[in-house]
C-alpha cells in the first residue's frame, strides 16, 4: 500500500502511520532500527529496493530523505508505503525542496523509533563528514559507499581523513568473502614469514585498496598493488611466502582458484555481493567496526606509503 | 585445540573482527543412509547451503555410501534434485560446481567388506586429489541396529582411526537406545570404536539457535531469572505436539511410542536448559555440567500410575480430512499398545524448584504443531481485583517460549480492559524472532553440521546426558509395560485424551491451550 501526502509535515506523517496501523493492522511493531537513507530526488528506488530487501533481516523502518531542488520553493512531500510495497519493513520516502533539501535531524525525529538504534546510509555522495552531519550526529553507525563516487579512491580517502568510530563503507563489507577465505587459508597453512603481499585489483575499485591495507595490517611484508582496467573489481591476492605461495584469483567476477602449497587448486564460488546483502551483513552489528577503523587509518595510510617508494 | 593455536598463529585473525565466520577446515562428511529421507529433505540440502554461505572449505567433499546401484554421476544427480527441492538458499550453478566436484559414490552393503576397502580409496583419492586433508566425519543415517556393524567395519579397515593432526568423528541421530541398558550398550559399540570426543550425537530438534534463544532469553536478561524459582513458579508445562500421525514410520514407531520418542530426548533437554542453572560459559563442559546437574536432580513420582498418562489416537476428522486411528494405520497390529500420547509429571530437588512441579506431554494427531515451553506464575493475591469472583479471563502469569513454529515468546499479563468498570482481562505481549530479526535463521542441520566438521560439540548431548534421562525415563516405561493397559483412546485433533486433564486437575491446575 503507498499513500501520497503532499505538501506536508512529518507529525502529519507520523500521524498517518498511526492511523494506518489502526485502521488496517498493516504496520506491525517489531523494527528493530531505523534505518535513514540520505540521497538525492531521482536516486531513491535502488536504495529502497536494497533496504527492502535487507529489512527481511532486520526489520526496520526507512527514512528516506529524497532531496529535491534546493532552489526550488520550500515544500515536503511524503510517501508512506507499507505491506507488499516495503518487504518487512516500512518506508517513509520525504522529498523535500527548498530549504528542506537538506539533510536535518529535526526533519526525521518525529519518524525515528523509540529506543531503536539509528543507521544512516549514503548509498550516492560521501558527506563532507558522516559523523559531524546532521543526521550523521545522532546516528549509531554511519555507512557511505566510495564504489559509487567519481573517484573512489579519492573518496576513499576522504573518507579515512575524516573517520570516526561508527563509520563504515560498503567498499569494505564487499570484501568480507574474499577475507574470511583468505584468513581460513592462513588456518590452514605452515606458519611461515611472507615476503610479499600483491593485491590486483581495478582502478575503480576501491575494495582493492581496503584489501591491501587490510593484509598490510596483520602481514609484515611489502605491500604491491597492481591496477586492472575498470569495471573488474578485485581479480587477484597473492602472498609469497617461504613455504610456498598462496594465491587467490578470481578471473571472472564469480568464481575463484585457490592455490597453496601442498593442495591441489580448488574453485570457489565468489560471486559479487549484491548492494542487499552487504546492507544486511552491515546491519547486523551497530557497535563500531574496529577492524575497518584502523584499516581505513593506518593500513591506507602505510599501502600509501608502499606505493610512493 | 588446533583451531585455537592456528588462530593465535595466523595474522589475519583477530577476536575483534567479527565478520570473519570461521569456515571449517578440510575434510570430508560420509554419508551412510543417503536414500532416506533425512538425507534427502535435511542433510543434502544443508551441506548445499552451508556451501551456498561460503561455510564450507573449498576442497569439502561428500561421500555417499548405500547399497543402491548407483554410478557416481546418479549420485550427484540425486544429490543436484535434493538441494535443487528441499534447499533454504537460492540454487547457484557456480556454488553446485564447487560442491559437486567433491562428490563420491561408493555402492555396497554393510556387510560388504570389498565395499569398505573401496571406501577407503575413496577417501584417500579425496585426500591426494581434492585437499580433505585426512579429516573425515562418518554421518550414520541409519537405523541404530546397523551402528554395531557399521561402527566395526570402520574400525576393521582402519577408517575410523586418524593419524596425527587429522580427525575422524562420527555422527549419530536418536533415539540413542530404548532404554538405559540398550543406551549403554550402543555407547559401547560406538566408544569402542571412536574416542568419547569424536561423537557426535544429534537431536536437531535441538538446533543451536534453539538452544542459544533460550539462553539468551533467560541468561542475557535482567527481567526473568529473578523470578525463575519457586518463590514465583507455580508450574512448568512443556509441550511438543505433533499434528500428524506415524505416517510411514510404523516399523520404528511401535513398540518404541512418544515417550522414549520424544520425552527422553527432546523434552528432556528443553527441561535441563529451562531449569539448569546459569553456565559460567557457553563451553562444551560448562554448559553439560549444567544439563547433567540439573538432570540428575529430577525426581520420579511415587505413585507413577496417577502422574502419567498415555493415550493413543482413534480415527475420525481432524481440521476436514478423515485420518486413519492409530491402529488402522498400515503395518500395526491390532492389538498394539504402544502409546502415541505421553504425558509426565516431574519434580525436580533443587532449592529453585523445589515444588515447582514440571509437566511434559507430547503426542501425534494433536490439534497443531507446537513446541513450546511455558513457564506459569503464581497468582497474584489481587485483593483489589479480586471481587469479581474467579474470572477465567484473569489469569496466571505466564512466559511462554515457543520453539516451533514461529520461535519466540509470549508473556501474558493482566490488563484493564478499557470502559468504566475496572475489569482486568489477561492479554499477551508477543516477540518473535521472525518478526526482529532474519526472515530464514539456518536450519538446524546446517549449524550441527558445521559444528561436527568444526569440532565443536557444546550442544550435543554427552552420553552421560542420555543415560541420565533414561534413569528419568525407565521408571515410567517399565511400569506402564508392567501394567500393559491398553493407552486410552482420544480424538485426532484434540489435546489428549481426557485422563490428561485429570493428571493436572489433580494437582489443580490446567493445561494451557498452546
Amino acid at each position: 500500500m503507498i499513500v501520497d501526502l503532499p505538501d506536508t509535515t512529518t507529525s502529519q506523517v507520523s500521524k498517518e502511520i498511526m492511523t494506518m496501523r489502526d485502521v488496517g493492522g498493516v504496520v506491525a511493531l517489531g523494527r528493530v532500527l531505523t534505518l535513514v537513507v540520505i540521497t538525492r530526488s531521482g536516486h531513491e528506488e535502488d536504495a529502497i529496493e536494497a533496504a527492502n530487501a535487507a529489512s527481511r533481516e532486520h526489520p526496520c523502518r526507512i527514512i528516506v530523505l529524497a532531496a529535491g531542488d534546493p532552489d526550488g520553493g520550500t515544500v515536503l512531500n511524503a510517501q508512506i508505503r507499507v505491506g507488499g510495497d516495503a518487504g518487512a519493513s516500512e518506508v517513509v520516502v520525504l522529498r523535500g525542496c527548498g530549504s528542506l533539501a537538506a539533510e536535518s535531524e529535526s526533519l526525521v525525529s518525529a519518524l525515528l523509533l523509540p529506543d531503536a538504534p539509528i543507521v544512516a546510509w549514503w548509498p550516492h555522495g560521501v558527506p563532507e563528514s558522516a559523523a559531524n552531519s546532521s543526521i550523521g550526529r545522532i546516528a549509531h553507525r554511519r555507512i557511505t559507499d566510495s564504489a559509487n563516487e567519481p573517484d573512489p579512491r579519492a573518496a576513499l580517502e576522504h573518507i579515512s581523513r575524516t573517520y570516526v568510530a561508527g563509520d563504515t563503507d560498503l567498499a569494505w563489507t564487499r570484501l568480507t568473502n574474499w577475507r574470511i577465505q583468505l584468513a581460513a587459508v592462513m588456518d590452514q597453512v605452515q606458519a611461515a614469514p611472507v615476503r610479499q603481499i600483491t593485491v590486483e585489483g581495478a582502478t575503480d575499485s576501491p575494495s582493492t585498496l581496503l584489501l591491501a591495507a587490510w593484509l598490510s595490517l596483520g602481514i609484515d611484508a611489502a605491500v604491491e598493488i597492481i591496477d586492472d582496467p575498470a569495471g573488474t573489481g578485485i581479480r587477484r591476492v597473492l602472498l609469497e611466502r617461504e613455504g610456498g605461495d598462496v594465491e587467490l584469483v578470481r578471473p571472472n567476477l564469480t568464481v575463484a582458484t585457490l592455490s597453496q602449497p601442498g593442495q591441489p587448486n580448488q574453485r570457489i564460488a565468489l560471486p559479487r555481493r549484491t548492494l542487499q546483502a552487504c546492507l544486511a551483513e552491515e546491519l547486523r552489528r551497530l557497535d563500531p567496526d574496529e577492524v575497518f577503523g584502523e584499516v581505513i587509518t593506518t593500513g591506507l595510510q602505510r599501502t600509501a606509503e608502499a606505493a610512493a617508494q | 585445540m588446533a583451531s585455537v593455536e592456528s588462530a593465535a598463529r595466523n595474522p589475519l585473525r583477530d577476536p575483534r573482527d567479527r565478520r570473519l565466520s570461521r569456515i571449517a577446515g578440510p575434510s570430508s562428511m560420509v554419508l551412510f543412509g543417503v536414500t532416506g529421507d533425512l538425507a534427502r529433505k535435511k542433510l543434502m540440502p544443508a551441506v548445499y547451503d552451508l556451501a551456498n554461505r561460503g561455510l564450507l572449505p573449498p576442497s569439502f567433499a561428500l561421500v555417499g555410501f548405500a547399497r543402491r546401484n548407483w554410478s557416481e554421476e546418479d549420485f550427484a544427480a540425486e544429490v543436484k534434485h535434493a538441494v535443487q527441492q528441499y534447499a533454504r538458499t537460492p540454487f547457484s550453478e557456480d556454488v553446485w560446481n564447487q560442491l559437486a566436484e567433491g562428490i563420491r559414490f561408493v555402492q555396497g552393503a554393510f556387510d560388504d567388506d570389498d565395499a569398505f576397502e573401496q571406501l577407503k580409496k575413496t577417501i584417500a583419492e579425496l585426500d591426494e586429489h581434492r585437499g580433505t586433508g585426512g579429516n573425515h566425519a562418518f554421518y550414520l543415517s541409519i537405523p541404530p541396529d546397523k551402528f554395531e556393524q557399521v561402527c566395526q567395519q570402520l574400525s576393521r579397515h582402519g577408517l575410523a582411526a586418524a593419524d596425527d593432526g587429522n580427525w575422524r568423528r562420527v555422527v549419530i541421530e536418536k533415539p540413542f537406545g530404548h532404554d538405559l541398558e540398550s543406551a549403554r550398550e550402543l555407547n559401547d559399540i560406538v566408544e569402542s570404536v571412536f574416542p568419547p570426543d569424536a561423537v557426535f550425537r544429534i537431536d536437531h530438534y535441538l538446533g543451536k539457535e534453539t538452544v542459544q534463544n533460550i539462553l539468551a532469553l533467560r541468561f542475557a536478561n535482567q527481567l526473568f531469572e529473578p523470578l525463575w524459582n519457586s518463590n514465583y513458579v507455580d508450574h512448568v508445562q512443556i509441550t511438543m505436539a505433533e499434528d500428524i500421525g506415524i505416517g510411514g514410520r510404523a516399523g520404528y514407531y511401535d513398540g518404541v511410542g512418544a515417550a522414549r520418542d520424544v520425552i527422553q530426548n527432546h523434552l528432556l533437554q528443553l527441561l535441563a536448559l529451562t531449569a539448569m542453572e546459569e553456565p559460567i560459559s557457553f563451553d562444551a563442559d560448562n554448559l553439560r555440567a549444567e544439563k547433567e546437574k540439573i538432570l540428575a536432580a529430577v525426581e520420579v513420582p511415587d505413585d507413577l500410575g496417577a502422574h502419567s498418562v498415555l493415550g493413543q489416537y482413534s480415527g475420525g476428522w481432524q481440521g476436514g480430512e478423515e485420518v486413519a486411528g492409530y491402529l488402522d494405520e498400515a503395518d500395526i497390529p491390532d492389538s498394539s499398545i504402544t502409546e502415541t500420547y505421553a504425558a509426565i509429571r516431574l519434580d525436580i530437588n533443587t532449592r529453585r524448584w523445589s515444588g515447582v512441579p514440571f509437566y511434559l506431554r507430547t503426542g501425534k494427531r494433536l490439534g497443531r504443531r507446537v513446541t513450546e515451553i511455558a513457564v506459569v506464575f503464581k497468582r497474584a493475591p489481587n485483593m483489589i481485583f479480586g471481587h469479581h469472583g474467579s474470572n477465567d479471563d484473569f489469569g496466571q502469569n505466564a512466559v511462554v517460549i515457543r520453539v516451533q513454529p514461529d520461535e519466540g515468546a509470549t508473556i501474558r499479563f493482566g490488563s484493564k480492559v478499557p470502559g468504566t468498570q475496572m475489569e482486568v482481562r489477561d492479554v499477551t505481549m508477543d516477540f518473535g524472532y521472525g518478526h526482529a530479526f532474519t526472515e530464514s535463521s539456518p536450519e538446524a542441520y546446517e549449524r550441527l553440521i558445521l559444528d561436527v566438521l568444526l569440532g565443536e560439540p557444546p550442544l550435543f548431548p554427552r552420553h552421560q546426558e542420555v543415560e541420565l534421562s533414561w534413569k528419568i525415563l525407565d521408571p515410567f516405561e517399565d511400569y506402564w509395560s508392567r501394567r500393559g493397559e491398553q493407552p486410552q483412546p482420544y480424538d485426532p485433533g484434540s489435546w489428549g485424551p481426557p485422563a490428561a486433564a485429570e493428571l493436572l486437575a489433580r494437582d489443580g491446575r490446567s493445561w494451557r491451550r498452546p
